[in-house]
């Protein structure tokens, strides 16, 4: 099965990333490569398998929601891009 | 002070511990020679200063209960160091500073060790020749113009190349034992579990464990020893009883069942990757142990089922990369554009190919001819696994297909390069440990690595076999300092 460039765009915009048409159609001819050779896995009858989901054995711990660290706002505020007192700014988004 | 940093962590341990030397000539030592080897690329942030103040701060009141008191370590760039940078060689994180730090790194230092400073990586650990690092490519202390493997290329660099005493690295499908074996040093896959996931930063999270990195066996228990521990903050957390791994060394394997996989004779393996592997069969035979012919019929469908698993989970955990609360931030016309933007400047090619093979497979009505088959498939390579090991304590392999390429060689064709990786991801997939050890030399000089792999938190028997192996081997580095 072939990806084609409006595939390509497709996922673009699905994952966020900005891509000019050069950049397509290298990332085009490489996702073919790449899934060639993932489609062997269809040679493999995996009808009646169960799907292994995760590899820890155990189940999953739960934990209380307590917070263990605190009064750390200006630190975290301090890596972001932009911000505003104690906000983060984005782009405006509401007319 | 050259022959501090040819001391292995465990005899540099011993001499602190005996008075015979100060970690802050340990920490001057390493600090001057790091100083010297900025051509290799391996560190993305440098805190020698910072560790010459702890240096001074332990002699002044040092503490020998510790498992690593007052010695260096640099660490691969992947794992987030509270107030100090932390990149995963990205971009997109060139201004990230860290309010908390990963529990591996945690355990470090609660145990007396002294951080150096980050070593380079793939992006985002995706790589197998740390040529996809933002900040650079790195060289290999093996040859000028050679690659040191990858993802934790920096790491295995800084550690041949004797700019740190041991290191840590993560492996997601090969990124420890790859790149160990490319830089005839020792590395370990733990047991998925075993050591926590908590601020690393994420790559695929059902494959990702952190590891040492180290010059030999001995080391490499004793790093592993103090790495490894229970973590309620990272949910897979294993909680099992951690032993003394490096006080039980023990290298006699006499009686001992190891199994060797035909489906790990490939099509055109290199004949001496074929001796290599010969030469491990015949040292296991000759010290009493049982050599044991087995299959892994699956084997062939790991790399197919791990190009899916790794970009799935990949494209999932990097969608908080969005230019908002930290990280690199492009400007945009409106939100969405900035997002876009941001993360079209901010990563780089490999990272973007796997995020889009990974929103591909998981996109609506590609879900179950994708990422349910690939799981289904990882199924069928962890029943492989427990077949055999009803029959063996333990799989030896070699490590890599070849040994270590010239940069540029495999950055073309992204298949070709992924297929370095054929013999490690497996054990991934399985969530196995696997350790790397050096064990011979290609014609030109670069180190070769066999692989032996345990039962799952069977570490203890694979560190036991690797001694012996190490032992019988006697693997001597051949690094000349090219770069100094």
């Amino acid at each position: 099965m072939g990806i084609d460039l409006k595939t390509v765009k497709h996922i673009s915009k699905l994952s966020r990333i900005s891509l000019d048409d050069k950049k397509a159609k290298k990332l085009e001819a490489d996702l073919n490569s790449i899934f060639s050779f993932i489609e062997k896995l269809n040679e493999l009858n995996t009808e009646n398998i169960e799907p292994l989901t995760s590899i820890a054995e155990t189940t999953l711990q739960l934990r209380k929601d307590e917070i263990k660290i605190k009064n750390i706002r200006d630190q975290i505020l301090k890596n972001s891009p932009e911000k505003n007192k104690d906000f983060f700014v984005v782009p405006k988004v509401v007319d | 002070m050259s022959d501090i940093i040819d001391l292995t962590l465990v005899e540099l341990v011993s001499k602190i511990k005996e008075k015979k030397i100060s970690s802050k000539e340990i920490i001057s030592a390493y600090v001057e020679r790091c100083e010297k080897s900025k051509k290799l690329n391996t560190f993305i942030t440098t805190d020698f200063e910072n560790a010459l103040i702890k240096a001074n701060e332990f002699d002044k009141n040092p503490n020998y209960e510790k498992k690593l008191p007052g010695i260096p370590l640099a660490v691969k760039d992947l794992f987030c160091t509270k107030n100090l940078r932390t990149t995963a060689g990205s971009k997109i994180l060139s201004n990230f500073i860290p309010t908390y730090e990963s529990t591996v790194t945690e355990n470090l230092w609660n145990e007396g060790s002294i951080l150096l400073g980050k070593l380079n990586c793939d992006e985002f650990a995706m790589g197998s020749s740390n040529e996809t690092s933002f900040y650079g490519k790195v060289q290999s202390p093996v040859g000028k113009n050679l690659v040191p493997g990858g993802s934790s290329g920096g790491s295995a660099s800084a550690l041949a190349g004797r700019l740190t005493p041991a290191t840590i690295g993560t492996d997601t499908g090969g990124s420890i034992r790859q790149p160990a074996s490319f830089t005839g040093t020792v590395g370990l896959k733990p047991t998925y579990g075993s050591c926590s996931r908590y601020g690393i930063v994420a790559f695929a999270s059902s494959l990702d464990q952190a590891g040492p990195m180290t010059n030999d066996v001995k080391d490499c228990a004793l790093l592993f020893e103090v790495m490894s521990s229970y973590d309620k903050k990272d949910s897979t957390s294993v909680n099992f009883k951690r032993s003394n791994y490096l006080k039980n060394l023990n290298s006699s394997i006499k009686g001992k069942k190891i199994g060797i996989p035909k489906e790990y004779r490939v099509n055109d393996m290199p004949k001496i990757i074929e001796d290599l592997w010969q030469k491990g069969i015949n040292i296991i035979k000759d010290a009493g142990a049982k050599i044991v012919d087995i299959s892994l019929p699956n084997t062939k469908y790991a790399l197919p089922a791990y190009y899916i698993v790794a970009p799935a989970e990949a494209s999932s955990n990097l969608a908080r990369y969005d230019g908002v609360k930290y990280g690199f931030r492009s400007k945009g016309t409106n939100l969405i554009d900035m997002y876009e933007k941001t993360r079209s400047e901010g990563f780089g090619n490999e990272v973007k190919r796997r995020i889009m093979i990974g929103t591909y497979v998981l996109s609506s009505g590609y879900y179950d001819a994708y990422y349910l088959k690939a799981q289904k498939v990882r199924k069928l390579i962890k029943n492989d696994f427990d077949e055999v090991y009803k029959k063996v304590d333990a799989i030896l392999t070699p490590s890599t297909p070849s040994s270590a390429f010239a940069i540029g060689e495999k950055t073309d064709d992204p298949v070709s390069m992924y297929l370095n990786d054929i013999f490690t991801v497996p054990i991934n997939l399985a969530g196995l440990p696997a350790i790397s050890i050096p064990s011979g030399h290609d014609p030109k000089g670069h180190p070769l690595g066999l692989q032996i792999i345990g039962k799952a938190f069977d570490e203890q028997n694979i560190f036991n076999i690797a001694y012996f192996m190490e032992q019988q081997i006697n693997f001597k580095s051949k690094i000349k300092d090219w770069w100094i």
